[in-house]
């Protein structure tokens, strides 16, 4: 069993769900990462979404835009996200890392070899955005032999069809995004969200995470009560963008604690 | 690579040509382009939607293009004969108009009231407004901010047709941050959005139904050359950014085993100065926009700005039909510096009173080249994708003149 599937088997024994934060990796500069790394697992999160920053961020929104600008401005590389993970590792912290990027970075280390160098820095799941199941069966067994969980996206788009063809390739969880659109647009069809989990759920036979959209504690209690996981990202960033460096680490810890509670509350259920 | 015996007929059912091709795009995207790929089958197989299409073709773009042979200019440059495929004479300005009415044609049959395009020069952002006009569709184009200044003329044409133009603020802000942007405003209004993309890349259907709109340019040079010069041209040979104007001019000579396929890239300063968009010369393989294709890529995977003075080969990918074609060697692509393209640009004016697109002048600057190192009984077709109107601020820039 995965470290991603041992915290969700630990989470349900606890009757609680799992918080899944994002932040880019490298923004606002490459020494920043660990400590908000730190900053995430404080304020409780039970796995960290890393992005790994590209040029070209086309299903992002302008808020992870701007970070992955930002991070690649500050030096980053695909190379350094992965040295970042093993100085998070170094600390002796064990919460689950999933990457979240684009496939071109990782094409232009090689599969094989990315996969390997990723799952010796502790990385347990790898997200790619542009990589839908169907032309990805090689990386998903590459990832998988290498002990890292392909993790796929679902949408409110996705058809029953695709439910299968993601539960064929992926393991992990599955992230639902939650609305049309880009990351960090506005609304969020909780009514959508209510009717199609339970379905997802059954089908992929696998923990499902909502993003996309989530802004607020509320929301996400209420996503809470209906998901297995609750991912946040672009907020965290606008949070990471209005404070001053020295701040940025303790403000966003005292975000997610709000988020935090707010989700254990509404566990009470 | 033996391409001779079978008949070509990618890409296939999934949309690959060899390894390039595909569907590269998140999960949200994907019941958009499964829709749009059974809606065009559909259509495809409607004599009543061919049927109109031609129609449209004929009586709204001014089709059949003429060929015309620059017999002046091949007499000064003293061997092989060059013949120009005039689809500068086509409305609206260049051979994008062909691909944005079937577009169009198809987005209106699925019932989709807004249209959306990115582009770079103008010229498919035009194109796009075009249609939008004539069919009484809501049209929004993104355009990188760069090109937004470097293109008022167009923009100024765009809004004249009604449509909303969104400068793009982000990354280089030039074509790809446009694409970016559109595929963004896809993802989000997909219920009423139909998304026409001007070039032969992105995820599949769009490199085949982009490249199948355009093959109306080759399929009549195969009828007209014939006629006018007695035979098959010993080349074909077209600018290369995207790919859709020698796409269009290539595929139905693809089969004409004896006919050289010359895709024409944008060297900018030099190859070897960085500063050009000669993806397929320079590139390597890599995910980007929806597709598996020859890329300008840093060591890290990272998209890097490219430079031409055309800003339509301005692009840092290629359709990946010509990736296919170059891996397979079925057609060859060369690089053009925009010192050679300005020189056929005003050549192209002076002796043969044309103003060609600065694109197209990269195919004509190939032509010039090759055609002295050939005999006088050999024929080039060189694939005349646009007219030079748009050009004009540009050039006079170059020459140091201000209007």
């Amino acid at each position: 069993m995965s470290t991603i599937q041992q915290t969700f088997k630990r989470l349900a024994g606890e009757g609680r769900k799992a918080l899944i934060p994002f932040i880019t990796a490298g923004d606002p500069a490459p020494e920043m990462t660990l400590p908000l790394m730190q900053a995430l697992v404080a304020g409780g999160a039970d796995i960290i979404e890393l992005g790994v920053p590209f040029s070209d961020p086309m299903a992002d929104g302008p808020t992870i835009q701007r970070a992955s600008e930002r991070a690649l401005a500050a030096g980053m590389s695909t190379r350094k996200v992965l040295e970042m993970v093993r100085a998070f590792r170094a600390t002796g912290d064990q919460t689950p890392i999933v990457l979240m990027g684009y496939a071109n970075p990782i094409e232009a280390m090689g599969l094989e070899a990315f996969a390997k160098a990723a799952s010796e820095a502790g990385v347990d799941g790898v997200l790619v955005v542009d990589y839908p199941p169907e032309e990805c069966v090689t990386f998903a067994e590459v990832c998988r032999a290498a002990g890292l969980d392909p993790v796929f996206l679902l949408a409110p788009t996705s058809t029953e069809q695709r439910f299968a063809d993601v539960a064929a390739v992926g393991s992990g969880y599955i992230y639902y995004v939650s609305l049309k659109g880009v990351t960090g647009s506005a609304t969020l069809d909780l009514d959508e969200v209510a009717r199609r989990i339970p379905v997802i759920r059954e089908k992929v036979g696998m923990p499902v995470g909502v993003g996309f959209g989530i802004r607020d504690a509320a929301t996400a209690a209420r996503i809470a009560s209906l998901a297995d996981a609750v991912v946040i990202g672009s907020r965290i960033i606008e949070e990471i963008e209005q404070s001053s460096r020295e701040e940025a680490p303790a403000k966003v810890t005292a975000f997610l604690r709000g988020i935090r509670t707010a989700m254990d509350n509404a566990g009470e259920r | 690579m033996h391409m001779a015996d079978a008949p070509y007929d990618l890409p296939d059912a999934r949309g690959h040509f060899g390894p390039y091709g595909g569907v590269f795009v998140a999960e949200t995207l994907i019941p958009a382009l499964t829709e749009l790929r059974q809606a065009y089958e559909a259509a495809q197989n409607d004599p009543a939607f061919v049927a109109e299409f031609e129609y449209e073709l004929k009586h709204y773009v001014g089709r059949p293009s003429p060929i015309y042979h620059a017999k002046r200019w091949s007499g000064l440059l003293g061997g092989a004969q060059i013949y120009l495929k005039r689809e500068d004479l086509n409305h609206t300005g260049a051979h994008k108009v062909n691909n944005c009415i079937g577009q169009a044609m198809l987005a209106r049959r699925m019932g989709k009231p807004r249209v959306i395009a990115e582009t770079g020069a103008g010229q498919h952002g035009v194109a796009t407004a075009t249609v939008a006009a004539r069919y009484g569709m809501e049209c929004v184009v993104y355009m990188g901010s760069e090109d937004v200044r470097r293109q008022a003329a167009n923009v100024y044409r765009m809004k004249l047709l009604g449509a909303t133009v969104v400068p793009v603020e982000s990354g280089s802000k030039t074509l790809k941050d446009a694409l970016n942007e559109a595929m963004r405003d896809w993802v989000t209004n997909i219920g009423n959005t139909f998304y026409i993309i001007g070039t032969v890349a992105g995820p599949h259907p769009y490199p085949m139904m982009v490249r199948d709109f355009q093959t109306v340019i080759g399929k009549e040079c195969i009828e007209q050359m014939p006629e006018l010069a007695g035979r098959q041209p010993d080349y074909v040979i077209a600018c290369v950014g995207g790919g859709s104007n020698a796409m269009g001019i290539f595929h139905p000579y693809i089969e004409h085993a004896d006919v050289r396929l010359v895709g024409v890239e944008a060297a900018g300063s030099g190859i070897d100065s960085g500063m050009h968009a000669a993806s397929l010369s320079a590139g390597r393989p890599g995910v980007l926009h929806g597709n598996r294709t020859y890329l300008l890529q840093n060591e890290d995977g990272q998209i890097i700005e490219t430079h031409s003075i055309s800003a339509g080969l301005d692009y840092p990918g290629v359709g990946p039909e010509h990736a296919w074609l170059k891996d397979s060697a079925r057609a060859e692509y060369v690089g053009i510096t925009d010192a050679e393209a300005l020189q056929a640009f005003h050549d192209l004016c002076r002796f043969e009173g044309i103003i060609p697109a600065l694109e197209s002048s990269h195919a004509l600057a190939y032509a010039a080249k090759l055609a002295p190192t050939l005999p006088k009984d050999k024929v080039l077709l060189v694939n005349l994708s646009g007219r030079g109107d748009k050009d004009m601020h540009t050039v006079a820039e170059k020459s140091g003149i201000q209007f």
